[in-house]
């Protein structure tokens, strides 16, 4: 234990450096992002229009919309997803090289909303890791902006040399899972009104 | 009209609905189609319903058009749900019913005979709980969600398309080794071989 006011000279510099390697890689990550846009119902037209002249957001660096998952960072989920796309968005995902974040837009993508039925993926958090979730149905495009701006905030938290952040490189289990049966379970409980259904109902 | 074929006809608000024995549907369809004042040579759509009231019986739906004279009709079919579900594929009248009666397949199970390519067409091929749209069937499936999430990752994306559908242009003697293989796990039966030059 040092005390303070000791010079503690290469741990201190060797911190200062890494802040200023996290700040220029996050600062440069958080401002050019390429989102790869995986729209698949009316979130999509709320996010077509955040891409659009009026809300624009390539003032916050997505100015080149990926089409290909190899040369994109950021996974926007814009949109209800069927369990028949499941494994087409886990393959995007796991097509993306890394650092790669993912954005769940909307209550569909997020929760299921209101599509609490035996189609619908109730939450692509059970099938990929979410970062950021925007509410709404459909957003607005400033609610997406937001969830981008909070994107931008997380990325910026980010360090280099935090190996944590890696650990989703290879997370589907044996099963094919990428949590716990249970936890799957249990994030995908009915809820609001349609917890007065049943499932054998 | 063929003699015995009608059980019931209705004609109220300028629409004409039939009931058909399903044993009599093939030769009433084909009847509807070629005779001279009839000519219903469009298929608008086929579909089924199943009424919440269990007495009931279940019907397969026919909505039929003459584009020349400008008439519709509605040919129906009442099957009991608690026996078999089949009737006689129209595919041969109109092309056309091919995948409307996948879809009526896919969703009620109702297995429609002589049809070319039965298969599930809106769930995937390898979806095993059941037909989506009967009345017994509950609204979040019969699988629990950590199970069906299992099942819907480990399905082939490849694996919607019918070998026909890669056929076609005779694009199945280029597909890439890898998508052969799946296929073939996929059962779908023997790769055709490219054509010889």
């Amino acid at each position: 234990m040092k005390r303070v006011g000791e010079v503690q000279s290469s741990n201190y510099l060797l911190a200062k450096f890494h802040d200023l390697v996290d700040w220029a890689v996050n600062s440069s990550r958080a401002n050019s992002l390429w989102p790869m846009p995986f729209g698949t119902a009316c979130c999509a037209i709320e996010f077509m229009a955040t891409a659009a002249s009026r809300f624009d957001f390539a003032r916050f660096g997505m100015e080149r919309q990926a089409f290909s998952p190899r040369q994109a960072d950021v996974l926007i989920c814009a949109g209800r997803l069927p369990f028949k796309l499941a494994p087409v968005i886990r393959r995007i995902y796991d097509q993306m090289p890394q650092p790669k974040w993912v954005i769940s837009m909307g209550a569909c993508a997020s929760t299921g909303g209101i599509f609490d039925n035996y189609s619908m993926v109730q939450g692509i958090d059970t099938i990929v890791p979410v970062d950021v979730y925007v509410p709404g149905c459909p957003p607005r495009p400033e609610g997406l902006l937001y969830g981008i701006l909070l994107l931008h905030k997380k990325i910026k938290g980010e360090s280099l040399f935090d190996a944590v952040r890696r650990r989703d490189e290879q997370p589907l289990d044996e099963k094919g899972l990428r949590l716990p049966p249970e936890t799957i379970d249990e994030i995908s409980e009915p809820f609001g009104n349609s917890v007065h259904q049943f499932r054998s109902s | 009209m063929i003699p015995g074929a009608l059980r019931e006809a209705v004609a109220r608000d300028g629409e004409t609905i039939v009931y058909v024995p399903r044993e009599r549907l093939l030769e009433v369809m084909t009847w509807l189609k070629h005779t001279p004042e009839q000519e219903f040579d469009y298929l608008v759509d086929v579909t089924a319903v199943e009424y919440r009231d269990r007495e009931r019986s279940l019907e397969v739906v026919y909505f039929l058009r003459s584009l020349k004279r400008r008439a519709d009709i509605r040919v129906k079919v009442e099957l009991d749900p608690s026996e078999e579900l089949w009737v006689d594929s129209v595919w041969e009248l109109w092309h056309g019913a091919d995948w409307l009666e996948r879809e009526v397949f896919d969703m009620f199970g109702v297995t429609f005979r002589g049809h070319p390519d039965l298969r599930r067409i809106l769930m995937w091929e390898t979806y095993a709980e059941g037909y989506p749209l009967r009345k017994s069937f509950p609204l979040r499936g019969r699988f629990s969600r950590a199970e069906q999430v299992r099942q819907a990752l480990n399905a082939n994306p490849e694996a919607h398309y019918s070998l026909e559908e890669l056929s076609i242009a005779d694009a199945a003697g280029d597909l890439p080794d890898e998508m052969r293989d799946r296929l073939r796990r996929g059962e779908r039966g023997v790769i055709p071989e490219p054509p010889s030059p």
